[in-house]
């Protein structure tokens, strides 16, 4: 076939504005539905993102209720919430006095011990490492509990006290404590 | 091909750059930019953009609704109705999709029409018109397995009944079956292929799609006069005047869209689709989605088994050698004054198809679908063939610049084509 009658630059070549000036009409068409078009596109692109966000059954479970009753002194408990293990300790004095005793000159993320509980025996954090994101151990009795006598993360050795803070290793910040409430004496509602 | 660095005429140095090493721009451009299109198209000829853009869509909408679907005959059905009720805009995405299902068949029918109205599928463009066939088929496919998974009791007898056909085969036919089914029903193997070849076909879709367009950059596009372009005055570059165009026509068609997305986006499908499959119980009046119905009433109006199945795949095959049973070498239905009276009946008995196939199968809807079926092969077997030596077609414009210029009226004798002056 032969070539076009005309190149495709043509139709943009002569200005159209009635003075002449460098501004014309095209051009403001132009503008106008590459606006448009751009405000269509947003729109349309943002339920395809939202939708990735979480769904509303999601986040209706994201409350869970732990039964503290039969959790003794010096044990723990893992429960799941939002995917994610909590742990819920019952901590003996000793344990405590440790905590409270540290100067918070010590401490890589400085935060008192009173203010990361709400009674003083029971620890609630997110056993979430704040480095990468591994589960550290220490739960089982049988678990290497670090220098600090709380929790240890074997994947880069971070090493938290028995107040879920970062002691020694790579992560940066003290074991999250997550929102909860005490329902009852013996039961708490994370989330 | 040459080797070594492209000779590019792009001056941004990066586009440059590129363009060099890989003349992805130049092709483009060449393709898309300066594509010499004639100048006479109608709004007929936007109906292949409309259908590229659906199929963006369907793969669009498809992807994210398979971030949330479960393919398993025990959660398909609520992962689904979550979709709808929990995911955030999932109703949104899922109508889309369900919908766009519907306008993607509308407007390949109407491409379809288009080519068979100004015998687009004539030489030079056979090739490209059976690609087109070959789509048309890999849509129906992928059109009926996604039916079948959010596992609805539509789903679940559509299925059934479908993979069913097969089994009108002597001797291969119950193997054929039991090895698409994966088992001895309808059941979780089934769903699980199922699913994966529905994600799957779009691709290979869009692999024929592309193709169907390097075809047809080879022969150039047909026109509403059906004669070839002669030279220069008788085109115009692609960008702008068509893909301005082919905008136009994409604002209505999102228009179209959307008001059966929001405001009907359940008037095209079955109410019995939201009740669970039931293996046990088959649903009082089964039909198929509308656009399968004029092929599922060529299947019901043969009263044999294995007749209505090869006659319904027939009613499809024969679209593959339509470029030789039309012996006629003029292209337009324009200027073909019988074939054109002969393709609108064509026509009204696809919609009669249409219709039947909707209605449950008793008299007179049976009777009604044996005269359209007939008529429908007869136009491809039968008149098509003999007009082609029986018609006198309308003599032809001398060239596409000429009626279009001088606003169709007759050609003083002598005339000649003359270049037009640049625009
Ligand atoms: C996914 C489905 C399809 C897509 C995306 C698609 C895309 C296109 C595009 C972009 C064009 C050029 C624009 C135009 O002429 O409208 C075209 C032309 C064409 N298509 Fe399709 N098509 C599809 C399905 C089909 C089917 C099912 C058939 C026939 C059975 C078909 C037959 C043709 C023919 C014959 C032409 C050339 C038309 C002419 O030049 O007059 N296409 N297609
Ligand atoms: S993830 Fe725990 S130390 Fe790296």
């Amino acid at each position: 076939m032969a070539e076009t009658m005309a190149p495709a630059t043509a139709p943009h070549g002569a200005p159209h504005g009635a003075d002449g000036s460098g501004e014309t009409r095209r051009d403001f068409l132009k503008l106008t539905t590459g606006a448009f078009a751009a405000v269509g596109v947003g729109v349309v692109v943002w339920p395809f993102i939202h939708s990735m966000n979480p769904a509303r059954d999601v986040l209706a479970l994201s409350s869970t209720e732990v039964d503290l009753a039969p959790i003794a002194a010096g044990q723990a408990v893992t429960v799941m919430w939002r995917g994610k293990p909590v742990f819920v300790r019952n901590r003996p004095p000793e344990e405590v006095q440790a905590a409270r005793a540290t100067p918070l000159s010590e401490l890589k993320d400085p935060q008192p011990d009173q203010a990361r509980v709400q009674r003083d025996q029971w620890l609630v954090v997110l056993g979430v490492c704040t480095h990468l994101g591994c589960v550290p151990l220490g739960q089982k009795s049988s678990d290497p509990k670090g220098d600090y006598n709380g929790w240890f993360c074997p994947c880069h050795g971070s090493h938290y006290d028995t107040s879920g803070r970062i002691r020694r290793g790579p992560a940066p910040l003290n074991l999250a404590v997550p929102e909860y409430t005490f329902t009852s004496p013996t039961q708490i509602r994370i989330g | 091909m040459a080797i070594g660095l492209h000779d590019s005429t792009f001056t941004n140095p990066v586009i440059r750059w590129i363009d060099q090493r890989m003349p992805v721009f130049t092709m483009m451009q060449k393709e898309y930019g300066t594509f010499p299109t004639p100048r006479n198209f109608n709004y007929f000829w936007n109906f292949g953009a409309l259908a590229m853009v659906t199929l963006m869509i369907m793969i669009a909408t498809g992807i994210f609704l398979a971030m949330n679907y479960t393919p398993h005959t025990a959660y398909a059905f609520d992962s689904v109705e979550r979709i709808m009720r929990d995911v955030n805009y999932g109703w949104l995405i899922r109508y889309v999709h369900m919908n766009g299902a519907s306008m993607f068949f509308i407007v390949v029918y109407i491409h379809i029409w288009r080519g068979l109205y100004y015998g687009s599928y004539k030489a030079p463009r056979e090739l490209l018109w059976i690609l087109g066939v070959v789509i048309f088929l890999l849509m129906m496919a992928t059109a009926f397995m996604g039916y079948v998974l959010p596992w609805g009791q539509m789903s679940f007898w559509g299925a059934t009944v479908i993979t069913n056909l097969f089994s009108a085969f002597p001797i291969v036919g119950e193997h054929i079956v039991t090895w698409l089914w994966g088992g001895f029903s309808v059941d979780n193997p089934t769903l699980n292929r199922f699913f994966s070849l529905h994600y799957l076909m779009p691709f290979v879709i869009a692999g024929v799609v592309f193709l169907h367009v390097a075809a047809l950059h080879i022969t150039g596009s047909n026109n509403p006069l059906g004669i070839d372009p002669k030279g220069p005055q008788d085109t115009l570059p692609f960008h702008p005047y068509y893909t301005v165009k082919d905008s136009v026509g994409l604002v209505v068609y999102f228009i179209v869209f959307a008001a059966l997305v929001f405001f009907a986006p359940n008037y095209l499908g079955h109410p019995d689709n939201y009740i669970p499959a039931n293996p046990l119980v088959t649903p009082a009046h089964i039909v198929p989605e509308w656009y399968f119905l004029p092929f599922y009433a060529i299947l019901r109006a043969v009263p044999d088994k294995l007749g209505g199945v090869l006659l319904m795949f027939g009613s499809i095959a024969v679209l593959f050698i339509l470029p030789w049973l039309d012996t006629s070498p003029v292209r337009s239905m324009r200027f073909r004054p019988i074939a054109k009276w002969a393709l609108f009946a064509w026509l009204i008995a696809f919609f009669a198809l249409m219709w039947a196939g909707g209605k449950p199968a008793e008299q007179p809807y049976v009777l009604i679908s044996q005269i359209a079926t007939a008529y429908y092969f007869a136009y491809f077997l039968i008149i098509l063939p003999l007009l082609g030596r029986l018609e006198r077609p309308l003599s032809l414009p001398e060239s596409i610049a000429l009626p279009v210029l001088r606003g169709g009226g007759p050609l003083p004798a002598g005339a000649v084509a003359k270049p037009m002056e640049k625009a």
